[in-house]
Order: C-alpha cells, then structure tokens, then sequence
C-alpha cells in the first residue's frame, strides 16, 4: 500500500462525484481529439492535394516564383532532360523518389477568333503519363480516386480549358459547359474572321484551318517578346476548384507548349517537379537536390522551392486550424480545471479531518501535497485514457458512415474521415495537455490541504 | 529520562477580538513508562496540553522538552519526522482513515518510516495480535466495531514504537463496558511496551487506573498526584 493506491481508493470514496469529474475530463479529450483528428485530415488533405498537383519540390530558375508570372518562358531551365535523368540516378535520392517531370508554364492569349472573342491565359505545359503517376499520390491513404488527365491519350495539338475561359470563349455548346446563359445583351466584339496577322501567324503551322467549332488559337510570346500561335483542339472544359484558375486555364502537352514558346530553338522548362514517396523525406531530399544542382549544373541560377513555399495558401490554412485548435483547446482546458478544481477543493473539505490524522502520525506537508495532486493526476490520465478510446471509437463510425464534403481547393467531394486513430502526437499531447490541466487544477486545493492547521483540521465537524 | 517536561508553558487562543487564556504557567515532568491521566472539565485545558505534548501545537512561551529534544522551534517538517518516531495518537473518534484496512492502518507509519515490507508484516500482524484483531485485519474501519476501532488505533499508535503515547478522551465515544476493556487493553500494551502513555480523560475508571494524574481547571494545574508504592505526591501550588 502506497502514495498511489491511497490516491485511487479515494478517488473510488465519492464514485459518483469522480465519475461526474471523469466525464468531464473524457468530453474534454473527446472534443479535442476529434477536432485535432478533423484538422489533421484537413491539413493532410490539403497536403495530398498540393503534392498531387504539383509535387513536394519544384526545381525553377531562381527568379520565376517572384519574377516569372510576368513572362514565364524568359526563365526556363536549358538542358532539363540532364537534371531529371542525374536526380533519377542518384543513389540517395533512388528509393524516395515517385516522380519527377517537367512542366513549362505559358502566358498567353486564348482566342475564339471566328466568334471574336478572346482572353488572357496561363497554359500549362505537361507531360501527361507523369502527370497522370504523380496524381496517384495517397501517403495519408485517403479513399480516393483521382481520374486520369483528360489530356490522356489525346494527340499533340489538344487542350483542356477551364469552363470559365471556354464560356468567355463562347464554347459552352460544344464543350457541354452548363451555367452559359446570358442575362443581358451580348456585348462581345463583332463576330467575323479572325484577323489577317493572327491567322498569318497560326497558318505557319496549320495552313488549312478546320472548321472545328472546339478549336482556340493560344497567342504566347517567346522568350525573345516575339508572338507566336497554335492552333489547339479543345478536348474538355473541366471546371476548376477555384473561378480565378477556372478563368485563366489552358493545359495542354509539353511538347506542343514548348514548339509554341521556344518554335525550332532548343525547349526549355519552367520548371521541374520532385515527387517523394513520403513527404517526410522532403528535407532530406531538398538538401540532396540543392547540393547536385550547385554541383553539376551551376551555370544555371537554379533554386528547389517546396510545396508550402509555393502554396502559401498551405501554411496559411495551417495557422488558421492551429489558433482555432489552441484556442478551443484553451477553453476545454479552462473547463476542466474549473470543475476539477471544484471537485478536488470539496474532496479537501470532506477529508479535513483525515489530513489532521495523517499529519499528526507524522505525514508532511508535501506528503498531503502528493496525496491530491495524484488524485487529481488521476483522473486526468483516466479521463483522457478513456477519452482517447472513445474517440477513436466515434471516429471509425465517423469515417464508415459515408459523410462527405468538399474541401478547399476540390471540386468533388471526399468522404469525411477524422483521423485520431495511428495519430500519436496528437493523442499523447492531448493526454500529457490534459494530465497537466489535472494536475494544476488538484495543486492549489492540494496545497491548500497541506497548510492546515494540524489542531483546526481535527476539530473539524 | 522523562519522556515530557513542560516548562511554564503558556497558550492562549484569539476568539474575534477577545484572547481567551488556554494554559498558564504550566510545569509538568511526565515520568516515564507511567499511565498519566489529565483531568478536568470540559474546557479546562486537557486537549490544549495534549496537542502541545504531541507537536501539533506550539505555546505562546516557554519550554517543551518530549523525549529528550527541545521541539518548539523545531521547523515543520521537522516536527512531522518527530512525532512519526516518538509519539503514538489516539484519538476520541478513532480518526482510521477509511479506504484502508486494519492492517493497512497499523501499516501506515510504518510505511512512511519506510520500514521494509516484509518487517512491516510481521510488527503489523504481532500488533493486530496483541489487540485481539488479527482476524479482522483485512476488514475496513466500516466494518468494524466502535471498540474495535479504537483498538486498531492503539495497535496503530504503537506501530513505530514511540516512547509516549497520546490520547484524547479515548473511551468517550465507547459505551462503559468497552470503554473499560479499551483501558485494561491500553493499560497492558503500556505496561508490556514500557512506553508513556498520556490521557485527556474525567472517566472515573481510567483516572483509577493511572498511575500519575494530573488535573488542570480554567488552564492551570491544580494538583499532580503521583501514585506508586512510593508516592511522592505533590500539589501544584
């Protein structure tokens, strides 16, 4: 018999006030943990997202993410095929690495020309097995299926626009775009054909144009400021996650992006995309890929920037579910030290008598000290022990019972999953968080009870 | 050596704003291995004296000598660690704590004496033996009787083998007849322990027991009756 089972067995005196305090203890870590497991799916998400789309790295010119949007084909990366073929070799990249591609982003002007209309672009180069692999990413094992590219299997003069630049195009018919009718008057510029240069320009390569009504010219500038067009075949209009990309995307084969940018000259890149296997190899593998870079191709200015660097919208959405985490983290810790608090202060009045026994066959302060705040310890840790069970339970009827929902950045939606089950972090600093909440709320009652006069403490009634 | 001497001991008490004198000018020497009984009525001071003698309480002024050592300037926990080793309780409601057994209660002291476990069972169980409730030593205080309980509180008291042993109005919350077993028992662990045992008690049956008695009124003593074969009886002044 010791400190500890003295603890416990007191703590089964008044069962009904502990398990009252329990309770409270066990809602809290539930509400904790089912909302950390909810964040955490979200921030896995939007992690699996962003890899997805864009892999973990991206190897660019060392100006293109803060000068390139202007004229991104002015910062292309020479002899790309070399670095991807070096990285894929490497024996201490081999094994993390997924995959890594090219891709050449392009700014431009997309025209309908036959209806007249037109707007500004960004065109993304890609190559579309690659892209096709690198969109099969699911580290988190999320159940989902990402369908292939609709660049599949298409020839090279293909293009997939978003459903915003096919409807200002005026392609909502043919590309079976829904939400196409006007309100008012069109106010489009004069329908006719389309004009002599741009048609001189596109008629280099496609001398006898096709009276396709899915055909855009896409009109980009070399790297030198000279335009050139190609002709392209809209296979799909595919609705964006976000109106602004909706807007403003064109995707289409590298090669066809790089004989429109770069013509006869040598292609380039804008940049290359690094997939790992596991994001947790990503500093490692970002240090290896600088220290090649600097090594064996430092006659171009290169830099590896990763996905939260170039997703700010990733580290953001992190700090906006950490504070609100933190801060109902806060209020269910205030919660519990409150009631907690009550019950170890009403525990030290019922019990005056015994503190004066205890002190008098020789128990000191800090014994009387250690006896509550154990108590308290207690239940804490049985509190959150059970609350961690309970919502591990709750979660697995979360994530079997077929919610969905659509996150940020998605267009379909995904099964609502929580995650605390594996999630070891989050369960043992809500438990230590939660213990320590117990622990300080049982100190100033204990503390309180280890001050009493020994003489007052045995009169009392 | 004297297992108590008290030295014009002083103590009063603040009820709102009015001192009500506890104790004043109290002498006592407490021979050792005795049966000493305080008498008095009800407010006149026995319980002050005892808690003074036991360490739970510090006068006002002069000098408190238990077992050889001067304790009133002895800090906290030093005076923990003292009454752990030299003083035994037993109080008038028995004060067991509820949630352990009888055994475990015996145990108790000896455990924050951090007595080795297997020692602990066997002083435990002669203890538990020597009161007459070995085999009720896994029962709790609940479970047991009034006099029962008070004996399991004298096997406690003398669990560390103190030198003196304290008790407050022992049999008043007894009906006559254990009361009186309660005092032949106490009467014979002192004699069998040669240990000083010190009472707060008016029962006519454990003043006849004592061998000193000591009466207090309105927190003075007015006599000391020494009471043995050769008595040196004297009276306070």
């Amino acid at each position: 018999m010791n400190t500890l089972i003295l603890a416990l067995r007191n703590l089964l005196r008044n069962r009904r006030r502990s398990l009252t305090t329990l309770l409270a203890v066990m809602l809290g870590a539930i509400s904790i943990l089912l909302f950390g497991g909810y964040v955490r799916n979200v921030i896995y998400g939007l992690e699996t997202g962003f890899v997805m789309q864009s892999g973990h790295m991206q190897i660019q010119h060392a100006d293109f993410f803060r000068f390139g949007s202007g004229n991104p084909a002015a910062y292309g990366i020479a002899n790309y095929r070399a670095i991807i073929d070096r990285l894929k070799h490497d024996q201490e990249l081999e094994g993390k690495l997924s995959v890594i591609t090219p891709t050449l982003q392009i700014g431009g002007l997309a025209g309908n020309f036959s209806a007249g209309v037109s707007r500004t672009v960004i065109g993304q180069g890609l190559e579309v097995a690659e892209q096709n692999t690198l969109r099969q990413w699911n580290d988190y094992q999320f159940p989902l299926s990402e369908p292939e590219l609709p660049l599949t299997g298409t020839g090279p003069d293909a293009t997939v626009i978003g459903a915003g630049v096919a409807r200002v195009l005026q392609l909502c018919a043919p590309l079976k775009v829904s939400d196409c009718e006007r309100k008012g008057a069109s106010t489009e510029a004069s329908q006719g054909k389309e004009p002599d240069d741009i048609a001189a320009l596109a008629g280099l390569d496609n001398p006898a144009k096709k009276d396709n009504s899915t055909q855009i010219e896409l009109l980009a500038p070399s790297p030198h400021g000279a335009p050139n067009v190609a002709q392209l075949n809209v296979v799909k209009a595919e609705q964006q996650p976000v109106k602004e990309l909706d807007d403003i995307y064109v995707a289409l084969h590298l090669s066809a992006a790089q004989k429109l940018i770069y013509g006869k000259s040598t292609p380039e890149v804008t940049a290359i995309l690094v997939q790992l296997k596991h994001t947790s190899d990503l500093p490692a593998a970002k240090e290896r890929i600088e220290k090649i870079l600097s090594q064996d191709f430092a006659s171009q200015p290169l830099t590896v920037l990763d996905f939260a660097t170039i997703n700010p919208f990733f580290t953001q959405t992190i700090s906006m579910f950490n504070v609100i985490f933190g801060f109902i983290s806060v209020l269910i810790g205030a919660i519990v030290l409150f009631m907690l608090g009550n019950t170890m202060s009403m525990t030290v009045v019922e019990r005056t008598v015994e503190i004066g026994t205890l002190r008098s066959i020789g128990l000191r302060r800090v014994g009387i000290r250690r006896l509550f705040v154990l108590e308290g310890l207690f239940l804490g840790f049985l509190g959150a022990s059970l609350g961690v069970i309970v919502s591990i339970i709750i979660s697995t009827i979360i994530n079997h019972s077929g919610l969905t929902w659509i996150p940020p950045g998605r267009m379909l939606p995904v099964p609502l999953t929580v995650r605390v089950w594996g999630e070891v972090s989050l369960i043992l600093c809500s438990m230590i968080g939660l213990m320590a909440v117990a622990t300080f709320s049982a100190w100033w009652p204990a503390r309180r009870a280890s001050e009493l006069n020994i003489v007052d403490a045995l009169r009392h009634v | 050596m004297n297992p108590v001497i008290l030295t014009q001991i002083n103590k009063t008490y603040r009820l709102g704003m009015v001192d009500v004198p506890a104790l004043t000018d109290i002498n006592i020497l407490i021979r050792p291995a005795r049966f000493t009984v305080l008498s008095g009525t009800s407010g006149s001071g026995k319980t002050t004296l005892l808690n003074l003698i036991g360490c739970i309480d510090k006068p006002d002024s002069g000098e408190i000598i238990v077992a050889g050592q001067q304790v009133q300037n002895f800090s906290d926990d030093e005076l923990s660690d003292f009454r752990a080793k030299h003083i035994g309780f037993i109080f008038q409601n028995f004060n067991l704590i509820p949630v352990l057994t009888a055994f475990e209660n015996v145990e108790y002291p000896l455990i924050l004496a951090k007595i080795p476990p297997n020692i602990r069972r066997e002083r435990v169980q002669m203890l538990l033996k020597s009161v007459g409730l070995l085999e009720k030593a896994d029962n709790r205080p609940q479970q047991l009787s009034g006099g029962q309980r008070q004996r399991v509180a004298i096997a406690r008291a003398l669990a560390r083998g103190p030198s003196l042993v304290l008790a407050d109005e022992p049999t008043a919350n007894l009906d006559s007849h254990t009361g009186a077993a309660i005092i032949r028992l106490m009467r014979r662990m002192q004699k069998h322990w040669h240990v000083s045992f010190i009472f707060s008690s008016h029962d006519p049956q454990v003043l006849a027991e004592a061998d000193d008695a000591i009466t207090i009124s309105d927190g003075r003593i007015v006599s000391v009756r020494r009471n043995d074969k050769n008595p040196d009886a004297e009276t306070a002044k």
